[in-house]
């Protein structure tokens, strides 16, 4: 541990703007705000936590009083809006930021957690905690974990498991739940000890259109295409079809429709005959491509 | 009498601290960390019962720990030793492996003597 050496005394005073940037906090978030398109409610919570680890740190390079926040988290809601990646982002973060060792994210539902008949439930979830110390385990649908129709469902031996080094490790390991906002908000009234535990409840708001559209343009740039100028304004008509029509999951209806643009787009180029086909032809989603779907069906 | 087994054994016991810098580094070379634990700890014996798997997906010493201190409730009486597998191809063996509980009392062996058949001697090791 970095504590402050007892044979020189104590600063008086700190700069935290500079202990920030030891830690390389504006960088972390920059990177923040430049990937992840709206979620405002998120980042604004990331920023009080990065902050808050900041004056710890300066709190204890001035020698005073420091106890390492409780940092377990839940994250409700929708499908698609980012719970996953944002939690992704969450281990490399606190990794930054020196409240987690390793910074490494294990990722489990209920299966991994809970066993099938008695005495199975405690190793397996005490294997996935040694997994996950030093880093992130996110718990997806954590919900499924309480059964309340049936009362000797081995969910609740594994819920109790968690809560005790939950409460004893916690500077060995950071602990995130996510699911739906209504069931997890049914999940914590039957499980007080856990409601209590975790001291950070973010909601992840839906997207607007706009922010999808900015959504779609990342995730393009990243696998390497572009629209051509009029697959824009499809997108865009596609985007305000699709957030009407049923089962619709924020990000990632987004990201399935884009891997269908491309199917069409494969398709139609390897169709096309009598010229050769160029870089330009390789990487531009048409209009067409978009308008095939069965969105625009109607 | 104690027992000298694996490394560091001539040292005094190793504290927390020093078990999770050792594993910590076994981690960092990539070596698989798993406790084992036995009641009898008979120089000829050289395997031990297994407590719970290796820990091949381990990333940090405080889930080893985890299991050295399950190990160390369950069997309080025990001696337990923490084992680092190297798996890279030309070792395939342990690399590392050091005592973290002995039992309070500690019997110690001895080496016995024997007259065998046409006045050869022959030695053995037993328990005190």
């Amino acid at each position: 541990m970095n504590g402050p050496d007892d044979l020189t005394p104590a600063p008086e005073a700190i700069d935290l703007a500079a202990l920030a940037r030891d830690a390389g906090v504006p960088d972390v978030l920059a990177e923040l705000e430049r990937d992840l398109v709206g979620l405002q409610p998120v980042k604004s919570r990331i920023r009080d936590i990065a902050a808050l680890l900041t004056v710890d740190r300066g709190r204890r390079l001035l020698g005073l009083p420091s106890d390492p926040p409780s940092l377990h988290m839940c994250f409700t809601g929708n499908p698609g809006t980012g719970k996953t990646t944002v939690a992704l982002r969450m281990a490399q973060i606190l990794h930054a930021l020196g409240y987690v060792r390793k910074g490494h994210l294990i990722a489990v539902t209920r299966d991994d957690l809970v066993g099938q008949y008695i005495g199975h439930t405690a190793p397996k979830t005490r294997e996935v905690l040694k997994k996950a110390m030093g880093g992130v385990l996110f718990i997806d649908e954590a919900y499924y974990l309480y059964r309340p129709e049936n009362e000797r469902d081995y969910g609740q031996e594994s819920i109790e498991i968690l809560l005790q080094v939950m409460e004893n490790q916690r500077d060995d390991l950071v602990v995130i739940l996510a699911g739906y906002r209504d069931r997890m908000q049914t999940f914590f009234r039957s499980n007080p000890g856990m409601a209590s535990r975790i001291a950070h409840h973010i909601d992840f708001p839906d997207y607007s259109e706009p922010e999808l559209e900015a959504i779609a343009g990342l995730m393009l740039d990243k696998m390497g295409y572009r629209l051509a100028p009029d697959a824009q304004d499809a997108l865009r008509e596609y985007i305000a079809r699709r957030v009407r029509q049923p089962h619709f999951a924020n990000a990632r209806s987004i990201r399935n429709a884009l891997d269908r643009a491309r199917l069409r787009q494969a398709s139609r180029l390897v169709a096309l005959t009598g010229r050769p086909v160029s870089r330009e032809d390789l990487t531009t989603i048409a209009a067409q491509d978009l308008r095939a779907s069965r969105v625009f069906n109607d | 009498m104690r027992i000298t087994q694996g490394t560091f054994s001539f040292l005094p016991d190793l504290t927390d601290a020093e078990i999770r810098a050792q594993v910590e580094y076994a981690l960092r070379q990539g070596w698989a960390v798993s406790v084992e634990h036995t009641a009898e700890a008979h120089p000829r014996d050289v395997y031990w019962e297994m407590f719970g798997m290796p820990m091949f997906d381990l990333k940090d010493a405080a889930g080893a720990l985890l299991e050295v201190n399950a190990c160390r409730k369950t069997f309080p009486q025990h001696y337990v030793k923490v084992n680092a597998f190297d798996a890279t191809q030309g070792f395939e063996s342990t690399r590392l492996s050091f005592l973290v509980q002995r039992p309070a009392d500690e019997p110690g062996y001895r080496v016995v003597r024997q007259e065998g058949a046409g006045r050869a001697i022959r030695y053995t090791v037993e328990r005190r």
